[in-house]
């Protein structure tokens, strides 16, 4: 099983498999998911085995990578997303590999366009999602956009997640500063809090316990019709619901959306480097682009990649989401959250 | 010469023999313990190979990091406080009175305490959030209040108070206290004069243990607390993991480890006191049925409190997994669909059992070498020291202890970050102090002139623990076993950090599938969830059959 190549000076690796030519390790978070079937193609042709480690939410994979990078758990990181790619590339987490195919992913997504240290795989927007029933019971035309949600008539009736320790918190908040810029971000929460925005810690209180639209709200009586999450979350309430309803029971509020994009890049000492740069090809190949939204709840980043009828029907993406450049979020996340922490919080 | 002749001195061969026992436990925590933690402290203090202790004095200077101390601590007191004022008549009642279902309920109260705080947070939410029991009843909502927390923290710690103090309890004799009412004391004044100092060294060992849980309380602040409650160890979480700031987490982490030193210190001190010589008796002698009205209030009063605090949430959990036509929830845990998201959750049942077995071995050849050593008449003073530092691991953060592991076992030969060992080694950390604390006072009961003779009669070391402390302990190191197995199964905090994502533990599974929108996912988690604390209760429930007069402290 050992090959000459592994035998070398990166004999430490060996006890990872990562050592091994023929085994490629890829480092991602607790959400990563792909199709049994679409790994097993690509490990036929290329003759890879696919080895996945998956290490905590977003934030804390990327900090374990960062940690280890000179002897990383991997070969390929996937995961990394516009809020935290700044920390990635100043630690020096990713080495270069402009990844077959990358002509086909849009501009927009390419934030790291003339280095290629990362690759976009997917995007996806956080948006304040809404309880269909809820409005249609109380005769309210549901909320469309950031300045809606501090009006009188959405008194509250916002939940949302602890900017500071949830990544889709810190979304919104950055939709927030997006939107109102630098100066005007502060305003708009004062008002938002005043129409009595209520915070929990993270994602899973604030969707399952307190959000009246989603299933495990609904079974825990939650009372706050809207909520900060995913513009994949209606989706995703009709696909994992036995059996499926004809429409989902939550919809978008499209003005309120943040897009989140996330990268995956070939770790810096990487034992495998051949065959990271076969799986980062491989993450922007077509089958892998249309296999990934009903695994991840995500958009493939390819141009003319299928997106499924789910997605189209009862999720489409934001037309004109804020976004952020992760320069911008890197030199202004720390102050701002510790703001708004002050602000919101105390 | 008189070196060899030292070493045939009876005092000699005690430290040869006492040190043999004690190489394998110190080394286990040496190597995965004290390594890693000190790997990622350094990390955080140490800048381009210069030690920046100044960062002690900068981050306890701030204003929120005061803060969480203060909160830290007082949260602490309050919740110990309030632990014993509602589960000392809990340990009373079921230490003293006869009633049926006696010893089931003691497994099920002591269920939460192995429990994942992930699973239970949500289920207690619903007892006090909104539309719970509270809110239908009087209108009363504790959800992000501090009174959640404090009465979670009573939830999971009831037990310890129970088996704690009652196990003592149920062995003191009844007839000393009754003697000094033939005497003439009053009621308050004999229960005043002998039994609670008898039991005052238990009531103090079990105040400090439950202080040591909520001092470094996590998920249930997390969970109950919402966003503006903050523990030091949620903090060095968030240090850690989201805000990526090693050099404050560490600092926190000196700080929670030193409070911890202090609190354990003082924990030896009092179990030390606890172990001179009470008179014990059989406790199925000092149970009888209650008698009279104010018992049977009492009993009642008991049982009501443990069905609404402890029972209840459980309940839930149960009611929601079965919120679905056709046990639904539990059908889908076997199905397994195309995507590597999750093997079948049913498979995570299969790989916690296989864990919880692993380290269940690893936690009891430690734990009990440990505590034969610890056991020894001619322990010496460090040795009785290692006491408490068995019990450091309880007490330090996961995250750290998780990111340690990452840095520390990265290079041959302890290149342990890809293994599978890794879990149950984590989980062994948390399962050998349960084993060290439940074994110590039976072998400590050992008559030692047993040993003694056996060996004087030449009897090796190995066969005098095979012909006379095994017969004796063997109940206790079941006993010791199934805690060990209960606690590892429950375990959430270090496991998540290292869980292999082909193979997640039930805790692990269930926090992935709390983590995805959507009925399904959320009523499988619910299922799984359910079929754990099953198990916990079943490896209780057994545990309980096996229980004999003198079994330590859990």
């Amino acid at each position: 099983m050992v090959t000459l190549s592994a035998c070398g000076s990166s004999g430490s690796a060996s006890g990872n498999g990562s050592g091994d030519s023929k085994t490629v390790t890829l480092v991602s978070h607790d959400s990563w998911a792909a199709s049994k079937s679409v790994i097993a193609a690509f490990e036929k042709e290329s003759g890879y085995t696919v080895k996945v480690l998956k290490d905590g939410d977003a934030g804390q994979a990327v900090n374990k990578a960062i940690l280890t990078k000179d002897n990383p758990q991997g070969d390929v990181f996937f995961g990394v997303d516009n809020t935290l790619l700044s920390r990635a590339l100043d630690n020096g987490l990713f080495q270069p590999y402009e990844a077959k195919g990358l002509d086909q992913v849009g501009t927009p997504y390419q934030l790291d366009a003339g280095k290629h240290r990362v690759t976009p795989i997917d995007y996806g927007d956080i948006c304040v999602n809404y309880d269909k029933k809820y409005f249609a019971d109380h005769k309210l035309t549901p909320p469309a956009s950031f300045d809606d949600l501090v009006k009188p008539e959405y008194k509250n009736l916002l939940v949302t997640e602890n900017a500071s320790t949830s990544s889709p918190g810190l979304g919104f908040l950055l939709g927030t500063a997006a939107k109102y810029g630098d100066g005007g971000w502060p305003d708009y929460w004062k008002k938002l809090k005043a129409n009595g925005v209520k915070v929990v810690d993270g994602w899973e209180q604030a969707y399952n316990q307190e959000f009246s639209g989603s299933a495990g709200g609904k079974k825990a009586k939650g009372d706050r019709p809207l909520v900060v999450s995913y513009a994949s979350s209606p989706p995703a309430e009709v696909v994992y619901a036995d059996p499926r309803p004809k429409t989902a029971p939550t919809g978008v509020a499209t003005g309120t959306c943040f897009r989140q994009i996330e990268f995956a890049g070939l770790l810096s000492n990487a034992h495998n480097t051949k065959g990271g740069k076969a799986f980062l090809d491989f993450l922007i190949s077509r089958r892998f682009q249309e296999d990934m939204p009903l695994n991840m709840f995500v958009y493939p980043v390819v141009g003319g990649a299928k997106v499924p009828a789910e997605f189209t029907a009862y999720g489409p993406a934001a037309k004109d989401p804020e976004t952020m450049t992760p320069t911008k979020i890197a030199a202004n996340r720390d102050q701002w959250v510790k703001s708004w922490t002050s602000l919101v919080l105390k | 010469m008189d070196v060899a002749r030292t070493e045939v001195t009876p005092r000699g061969r005690g430290n040869a023999a006492r040190l043999g026992l004690m190489a394998l436990p110190v080394a286990f925590f040496a190597v995965f313990f004290a390594y890693p933690v000190a790997a990622i402290v350094a990390r955080g203090l140490k800048a381009d190979g210069v030690w920046r202790l100044g960062r002690v004095m900068d981050v306890l200077a701030e204003p929120d990091m005061r803060h969480v101390l203060w909160f830290t601590t007082w949260q602490a007191l309050v919740s110990t406080a309030l632990t014993l004022l509602i589960a000392l008549p809990g340990a009373y009642v079921f230490a003293r009175y006869d009633f049926p279902g006696r010893h089931v309920l003691r497994a099920v109260v002591t269920v939460p305490f192995v429990l994942p705080t992930v699973v239970v947070g949500t289920a207690f939410l619903a007892l006090v959030g909104r539309g719970g029991l509270l809110d239908d009843l009087w209108g009363v909502r504790l959800d992000t209040t501090v009174w959640a927390i404090l009465l979670a923290h009573v939830f999971f710690n009831y037990a310890v108070v129970v088996r704690t103090v009652g196990g003592l309890w149920a062995q003191l004799d009844p007839r000393q206290e009754e003697a000094a009412r033939v005497l003439g004391a009053s009621r308050l004044t004999a229960w005043r004069t002998v039994t609670l100092p008898a039991l005052a060294p238990a009531v103090a060992a079990a105040a400090l243990m439950v202080f040591l849980f909520t001092f470094t309380s996590f998920g249930v602040v997390q969970i109950l607390g919402g966003p503006t409650f903050s523990t030091l160890e949620v903090e060095i979480y968030r240090q850690t993991s989201e805000i990526f700031d090693l050099s404050t987490a560490a600092v926190l982490t000196i700080v929670q480890f030193a409070a911890v030193g202090a609190i354990l210190g003082v924990h030896a001190w009092t179990v030390r006191r606890r172990e001179s010589a009470l008179k014990l008796v059989d406790p199925s002698r000092t149970a009888r049925r209650p008698r009279g009205a104010a018992q049977w209030a009492l009993l009642g009063a008991v049982l009501a409190t443990v069905a609404l605090l402890l029972v209840l949430p459980l309940a839930v959990l149960v009611q929601r997994s079965l919120d679905a036509p056709g046990f639904a929830y539990y059908k889908a845990l076997t199905r397994s669909d195309d995507s590597t998201f999750l093997v079948p959750p049913v498979d995570a049942i299969v790989n916690s059992l296989q864990y919880a077995v692993a380290a269940t071995l690893i936690a009891v050849l430690i734990g009990s070498l440990a505590a034969a050593a610890l056991a020894r008449r001619d322990a010496g003073r460090l040795v009785r020291g290692f006491d408490a530092l068995l019990m450091l691991p309880l007490g330090v953060s996961a995250v750290t202890v998780g990111f340690g592991f990452l840095i520390a076992l990265d290079e041959p030969p302890l290149d342990l970050r890809g293994s599978w060992i890794l879990v149950p080694l984590a989980q062994a950390l948390v399962g050998a102090p349960f084993v060290v604390r439940t074994m110590l006072p039976v072998l400590r009961a050992v008559d030692e002139r047993l040993r003694e003779a056996a060996a004087v009669l030449g009897a090796s070391p190995w066969r005098v623990w095979r012909e006379v402390d095994l017969p004796i302990v063997r109940r206790a190191l079941l006993i010791a076993a199934g805690f060990a197995f209960a606690v590892s199964l429950g375990e959430f905090g270090a496991t998540v950090f290292i869980a292999r994502p082909d193979n997640p533990t039930l805790p692990v599974a269930v926090a992935r599938l709390l983590a995805r929108p959507g009925d399904l996912n959320y009523g499988q988690a619910m299922a799984l969830s359910t079929i754990l604390m099953v198990v916990c209760a079943v490896a209780l429930g057994v545990l309980e059959r096996l229980r004999t007069d003198r079994t330590g402290e859990f």
